[in-house]
């Protein structure tokens, strides 16, 4: 019999998946594609923001969505409607997607002729913070009803994101939810957070936040900085 | 369930590593754990037990959890504490500047194996 031996490993049990999701950031640098990776809980809105934010910018830009659900089908057929291309990714009864899975999205959606690939992740806010999947950016939903205090509650997500959306704000008077305080126990976190209050369904703020993807969008894909207006 | 993911993970990994090395059966696998790394050890051996039956070169591999103690730092008075303990207020001075200096880990130790 061979003879038992001790291999030391002493890294992340993340960081094969972080190597992954690297080099798929390599792939879209060469290809002109950004992806953003979409976190936020169940029923935070997500689908309707999104169908939003398509409409702002689908002159502009090729853009592509990849919804991550357990099972069905139900916001793939949503976004269809709106005429950009769309699959959906059934992660099989796994919480989160990682950089595998992410990866193979990108190649079924076709995503090297596309400018804008939004990764719509499960409804969940703590397994997805774990896992890179080779997005450009992270931006996470945090609807009004949800509560001010999801940034002590659920902290690794907010350190993981770039962006934050704070959606719903038309009924915020119906509920105890303080902007001030989300803003503080935010950037308590993550200093660099970027936050956009919205609402997609009266379009109130919608415009400071597709003006700010459009730009990342524009930095990743052609290196120019462009004047926001 | 968020145990699961992370059990594919590590499996993943160690059959990387067994590749590399020439390794034909694994029969221990060592985890390093933060206290508040989110994941919950029982769980993690529930799924492990379950995943690695499914693995050639893990077969009946025995995953072993050595725990990391939380600890935090409180900026306004250098003071470290028990995370676990007292949260997120330092319990030497109240403030609320604090931040974790460990106990988040999730590290792939080393392995035994033939």
């Amino acid at each position: 019999m061979d003879k038992v031996r001790i291999i030391e490993i002493r890294e992340s049990v993340f960081a094969d998946n972080d190597r992954e999701a690297d080099r798929i950031r390599e792939g879209l640098k060469r290809d002109k594609t950004f992806l953003l990776n979409l976190m936020s809980s169940p029923g935070s809105g997500k689908t309707t923001l999104l169908m939003r934010t398509i409409e702002a910018l689908k002159n502009e830009f090729d853009i592509g969505v990849m919804e991550a659900d357990i099972d069905s089908s139900v916001d793939a057929e949503k976004i269809a409607k709106t005429g950009v291309r769309s699959i959906q990714l059934h992660t099989g009864g796994m919480c989160h997607l990682d950089a595998g899975m992410t990866e193979q999205g990108l190649k079924e959606i076709g995503a090297s002729d596309l400018d804008l690939v939004i990764l719509e992740n499960i409804g969940n806010l703590i397994c997805p913070a774990d896992f890179d999947t080779g997005a450009v950016r992270n931006a996470m939903i945090l609807s009004v009803p949800e509560g001010h205090d999801k940034p002590l509650k659920y902290p690794h997500i907010f350190t993981v994101c770039d962006v934050l959306i704070i959606s719903k704000i038309d009924v915020m008077p119906y509920f105890d939810f303080d902007l001030e305080k989300v803003r503080e126990y935010a950037l308590m976190r993550n200093p660099k957070l970027e936050i956009f209050p919205v609402s997609a369904r009266t379009g109130e703020g919608m415009g400071a936040w597709t003006e700010w993807l459009k730009t990342q969008v524009n930095e990743w894909n052609n290196g120019v900085k462009l004047l926001t207006e | 369930m968020h145990e699961l993911g992370i059990v594919f993970h590590i499996i993943k990994t160690v059959e990387r590593v067994g590749e590399e090395n020439g390794l034909s059966a694994v029969s221990k696998v060592t985890l390093e754990l933060g206290e508040v790394s989110g994941a919950i050890p029982r769980e993690l051996i529930d799924c492990w037990n379950w995943a690695v039956r499914k693995s050639e070169l893990l077969k009946g591999a025995e995953l072993v959890i050595e725990t990391i103690p939380a600890v935090t730092l409180c900026e306004s008075c250098s003071q470290t504490y028990e995370t676990v303990r007292y949260g997120r207020i330092c319990p030497n001075c109240g403030s609320d500047l604090t931040y974790l200096v460990q106990g988040n880990e999730m590290n792939l130790k080393e392995i035994q194996a033939c």
